[in-house]
């Protein structure tokens, strides 16, 4: 099944306009849950109710407010709340263009795919000469009523589109200082070493880890539907600690042996 | 208010357990990296009063306390499996305690399309040499730790990273949450021409720049926001006064978190009494979290007592963490680690993003999600 654009939009920059369609990178796979009410098994709703009086108050009768640092509370109503909402545009503009580890995967939000709008093109060309001169453009645009920020980056042949969280909220590594200590042992350095590239992989398999715990609560649902009776498994005995050296070269061990006969 | 009491001592780890490499143990504590700067609204009724959010049996429409609600599974239309709390907490035992380091690949080989938020790991024990051992080994290595956990009755995937000597743990998305090329139906490359290629390499030459400017990532909407809310305030229209005894909501800026962070990185938090002060507060904040009776807020009931209702009881083992129940309020690991499924606290909640809040709520099913603040996804979240 073909998958449906969401958004339709145009790469702009210079004298160049690639259009473009915006997908969906990622699908929620998880377990869902509803509240029920216990007594009847009824899923229950939500309602907004007035403290003081204790009565409902119907959503067209809700008003937004901005609560303020002393706690002071602004209403805003709707012709205000619709002044604020940006500009409605196709335009996705390209601010600038990066070096493509300039803006570390700790900005990085939400993945979206992006496919030609026609000018197919235009489209590969933008895509190749990224990934040849490997940079990301920076780019903002309007979706939704919504405005984002985000990277233009290539993505093998293709392009896509990556949000970016907001100025001011990443912490980077580099404004903090790491824990300090004595200097650390020369051979347990080396060692540790070792047992990392013993347990290297030349390649990620990311299919390799499921989320289990997904699959034990799906389990657990079946069971608990078919009457069985659950079994949880066990939580695993607590190691003995031995000095950081005797640990390292047990491991060490452990992993070649397993290397070994895998 | 019991909320804000906890907010006072700032962000709080939002893990803490070990990283097992090997046979070496390395006591972490978890700490998000990011904090989302949102401005969010609250709902309020027309003469101001902020309004709060009830659940209805639409049956017997009437308003429910939390003892009445139970967490439900739909396995066919309309029937529903009941799974409380104490279940989900038992699932997976060793993974809500233990990030178990299996695998390292070459930090490269890690797709940006799976990353989804980043956490500081700080030094959870005393000793920091093991943390600091394997920072510098991994930095050294330019290697990342494949492994995954769960935290909060959710499993992650995560791949830990060293970076200036601090490790960081970026959750990213399982293979089946990132859609391929082939799923989204993608034309196949074309062959651009070569005369158009070097006419966009070009254009993109001429805009190059060698740094981000973070003012482009400012959040316009907002500003745009805050503007009107600072010109209504003067004017002194549609503004009604706190509330007399109401304080403030605390503001969890990005300061406070980097100051938790720099304290944690450096274990004393100025001195060992402090840190353990830090930490009987942590304790303390669990059980009343935990407990009912101490916040005067309702807790949902499934959240220990309708465990023993549960026929699924029957199976289970008991209670894998002795004194899960107890008050133990002080030590070095004062809650037992599956505790940490067992509530989420406001302020961990609002450390959180809107958008990752609604992600949550939507796993949850909470209705109305997608009209609510962060606020208000904080208030559903914290009593789901």
């Amino acid at each position: 099944m073909a998958a449906r654009a969401m958004w339709k939009g145009v790469i702009r920059f210079e004298d160049v306009e690639v259009p473009v369609k915006l997908y969906s990178a990622v699908q929620d796979q998880a377990v869902h849950f509803r509240l029920l009410h216990e007594k009847d098994m009824e899923p229950v709703k939500q309602q907004m109710v007035h403290p003081d009086t204790g009565k409902v108050v119907d959503a067209d009768e809700v008003r937004r407010a901005y609560q303020t640092d002393d706690g002071d509370l602004v209403m805003l109503d709707d012709e205000e709340l619709a002044e604020l909402e940006p500009e409605a545009s196709r335009d996705i503009e390209v601010t600038r263009f990066l070096d493509t580890d300039v803006i570390t995967h700790q900005w990085y939000d939400r993945p979206y795919y992006l496919g030609p709008d026609g000018d197919a093109g235009a489209y590969f060309a933008l895509a190749e000469a990224l990934r040849k001169k490997g940079r990301e453009g920076v780019v903002r645009w309007v979706m939704r009523k919504k405005e984002y920020v985000g990277a233009l980056r290539a993505h093998g042949d293709h392009l896509i589109l990556m949000t970016l969280r907001r100025k001011g909220e990443v912490v980077p590594a580099s404004a903090l200082k790491a824990p300090g200590g004595r200097a650390l042992d020369k051979r347990e350095v080396n060692m540790a070493m070792q047992l990392v590239s013993a347990l290297e992989e030349d390649e990620l398999d990311l299919a390799a880890f499921r989320d289990e715990y997904r699959d034990r609560v799906v389990e657990l649902v079946t069971a608990k539907a078919e009457g069985k009776v659950v079994k949880f498994p066990e939580p695993p005995a607590k190691q003995t600690e031995e000095s950081l050296e005797k640990m390292l070269a047990a491991s060490l061990k452990a992993a070649k042996k397993r290397r070994a006969s895998g | 208010m019991a909320e804000h009491e906890e907010d006072d001592v700032g962000p709080r780890s939002f893990w803490s357990g070990t990283i097992t490499f090997g046979l070496v143990s390395i006591p972490v504590e978890l700490f998000p990296g990011s904090r989302s700067q949102r401005v969010s609204l609250r709902m309020v009724a027309p003469d101001g009063t902020p309004l709060v959010r009830r659940y209805f049996c639409p049956k017997e429409e009437k308003a429910l306390e939390w003892d009445e609600i139970v967490r439900g599974y739909e396995i066919e239309k309309d029937t529903y499996v009941v799974v409380t709390d104490d279940e989900l907490m038992k699932l997976a035992p060793e993974k809500t305690r233990d990030i178990d380091l299996r695998q390292f690949v070459d930090v490269a080989q890690l797709d940006p399309m799976h990353f989804e938020r980043a956490y500081y790991l700080t030094p959870g024990g005393n000793s920091t040499k093991a943390y600091r051992l394997l920072a510098a080994t991994m930095e050294q290595t330019g290697r990342a730790g494949i492994a995954t956990f769960v935290m909060r009755g959710k499993e992650y995937l995560i791949a830990i990273l060293a970076e200036n000597g601090i490790l960081r743990a970026e959750t990213m998305r399982f293979a089946d949450e990132v859609r391929s090329v082939e799923d989204v139906e993608l034309p196949a490359a074309e062959k651009p021409g070569a005369t158009r290629v070097r006419a966009m390499e070009k254009a993109i030459a001429a805009l190059s720049e060698s740094a981000l400017d973070e003012s482009e990532l400012e959040d316009r909407s907002a500003e745009k926001l805050l503007e009107l809310v600072a010109r209504k305030e003067r004017s002194g229209k549609d503004v009604v006064a706190a509330p007399a005894g109401e304080a403030a909501p605390a503001s969890e800026g990005i300061i406070d978190l980097m100051e938790v962070l720099k304290r944690s990185l450096q274990g004393t938090a100025g001195g060992t009494a402090k840190r353990a002060a830090r930490r009987d507060a942590e304790g303390a904040g669990r059980e009343k979290a935990a407990s009912p009776s101490k916040t005067g807020r309702k807790s949902p009931k499934s959240n220990g007592n309708a465990a023993a209702k549960s026929d699924a009881r029957a199976g289970g083992k008991s209670s894998p963490t002795a004194g899960g129940k107890s008050g133990r309020k002080s030590g070095g690991k004062a809650a037992p680690p599956t505790r940490e499924g067992a509530k989420w606290s406001k302020s961990h909640l609002r450390a959180q993003s809107k958008d990752e809040l609604y992600e949550q709520a939507k796993k949850l099913n909470i209705e109305g999600r997608s009209s609510m603040t962060k606020d208000e996804l904080v208030d559903a979240l914290s009593n789901a």
